[in-house]
């Protein structure tokens, strides 16, 4: 036991992996052909945790301003890479530097309110509390506007005819993509939005599970959870309007003509 | 109205000379992807020739902001797009658009009248036939009081007695407003009863031959 926590040894965690070898006989049972995506996705998840384990334990050890800093940038930076990879040369150039700019605007304008204005953390770079803040902000709002750049590029293919007829009845861009746009902002919120729904009653948030089996009082732990859904509730929100007010545009051409995609 | 010269469209089409006068009505035939819409849509700058310049009322179309000239010169696509909601919804939008006061429903009915129309306002226009979309479109357009109507194959979901009753209604009604007329048609008696002018477009270049008919 450390504190009130019960210790995992190698053998328990060794253990955990029992879930594994399940599924994959009845995979193999199913002759359902995903083993491969199984065991490369269990690797990688070990490999990523155990090193992220190292990394953090050195953070919180030796807390520097610029180390803080460097691990936001590779945070969002990893973010931004993530999406590109996602959607290849779905992304134009000039809907690319929209994301680039949304992204990092957006989070961190939320992650700076929440730690400074709300928590108040001292000294102001604590990285014991700036990375995981950081990393469940980047990554709803990573996973956000994903969903709003999915529908984005999804909706200007399909409801062409829609958005063309709307230009030559004399729409601007704005009035013409306005469907379009609410329609992304929808999809971009809707799993923040379910996950506030079901908060509490369909399950625990990870963080305040975490925190509870650390020991910190329920109450507590739903303070800090509270807080943080709507951290993250401002990162995606935030990230997804700027994407969206700026990302509209880059479907049109200076002659207000839908580039084709 | 339009002053076209040297005008080329990705090797779709070429024009070396054409004007349309102010209050004319021109119909433009010719066979299936010869370029007929193209050569519409360079004119609301849907599209942007590749060379040579367009002048509308004396000014290079690229001075104008394209918004603003899509309010003046507006365009009938061949397959109306019916937005979701109501048929008045539908009748509305484009003045939405363009900031405009809105006219009663009675003033709606009379337009969708001229259309030849009788459907309810508030019918869901999703549930329209494509003559009957058409013709909404048609009253949409209409509704706008543009300077200039693009029509591509403005009845081509219509029977043929439908389309003269449609077409000379509102033909009178563009004629008794000098508004200017340029239409896609593939009906020779359309062209020949309604226009005062026939271009064809043959091999990406466009002539003036009614006679070929």
């Amino acid at each position: 036991m450390s504190g009130n926590v019960i210790d995992l040894s190698f053998y328990q965690i060794l253990l955990a992996y029992v879930f594994v070898l399940a599924v994959l006989f009845i995979l193999k049972k199913e002759s359902i052909k995903r083993e491969k995506a199984l065991i490369l996705a269990t690797l990688r998840m070990t490999l990523q945790l155990v090193l992220v384990g190292y990394v953090l334990t050195y953070l919180l050890e030796s807390p520097h301003p610029l180390l803080t800093l460097l691990v936001l940038v590779v945070m969002v930076g990893f973010a931004v890479f993530t999406i590109f990879r996602k959607f290849k040369d779905r992304l134009s150039p000039s809907l690319k530097r929209v994301v680039m700019v949304a992204l990092p605007v957006g989070t961190t304008v939320s992650l700076f309110y929440f730690l400074y204005v709300v928590v108040r953390i001292s000294p102001y770079y604590d990285p014991q509390y700036v990375i995981p803040v950081a990393g469940m902000i980047i990554g709803n709002s990573m996973t956000g506007i994903s969903l709003g750049i999915h529908t984005m590029i999804n909706r200007f293919t399909d409801q062409k005819d829609e958005v063309e007829t709307a230009l030559m009845l004399g729409a601007t861009p704005k009035e013409a993509s306005k469907s379009i746009v609410d329609e992304a902002f929808d999809s971009a919120m809707m799993p923040t939005l379910n996950s506030m729904l079901g908060m509490g009653i369909v399950f625990l948030p990870g963080m305040m599970t975490g925190q509870i089996l650390s020991g910190v009082s329920p109450l507590l732990a739903i303070s800090y959870q509270i807080g943080i859904m709507m951290g993250i509730l401002g990162g995606v929100s935030l990230t997804t309007y700027i994407f969206l007010k700026f990302g509209y545009r880059t479907f049109f051409n200076r002659a207000v003509q839908l580039k084709s995609y | 109205m339009f002053e076209i010269n040297h005008v080329e469209y990705n090797g779709i089409i070429t024009i070396d000379h054409l004007s349309i006068d102010e209050g004319s009505f021109t119909a433009i035939i010719g066979e299936s992807g010869g370029g007929k819409s193209t050569f519409l849509r360079m004119l609301n700058k849907m599209l942007s020739p590749s060379k040579g310049s367009i002048l509308f009322k004396g000014a290079p179309l690229e001075e104008y902001d394209s918004v603003g000239l899509r309010r003046q010169v507006l365009y009938l696509k061949q397959k109306p797009y019916m937005f979701m909601g109501s048929v008045k919804d539908n009748l509305l939008i484009g003045l939405k658009y363009q900031h405009k006061e809105y006219p009663t429903d009675d003033m709606l009915l009379k337009m969708l009248e001229r259309v030849h129309l009788a459907v309810s306002l508030h019918q869901d226009a999703r549930t329209l036939s494509g003559g009957e979309a058409q013709r909404v479109a048609l009253a949409r357009l209409l509704l706008l009081e543009g300077d200039v109507y693009l029509f591509d194959e403005p009845s081509s979901a219509l029977d043929e007695k439908s389309e003269m009753k449609v077409l000379t209604s509102v033909f009178d009604w563009l004629k008794s407003k000098n508004k200017t007329l340029i239409m896609v048609t593939h009906s020779k008696h359309v062209a020949s009863t309604h226009t005062d002018r026939i271009l064809r477009i043959s091999s990406g270049t466009i002539k003036e031959d009614p006679h070929e008919w």
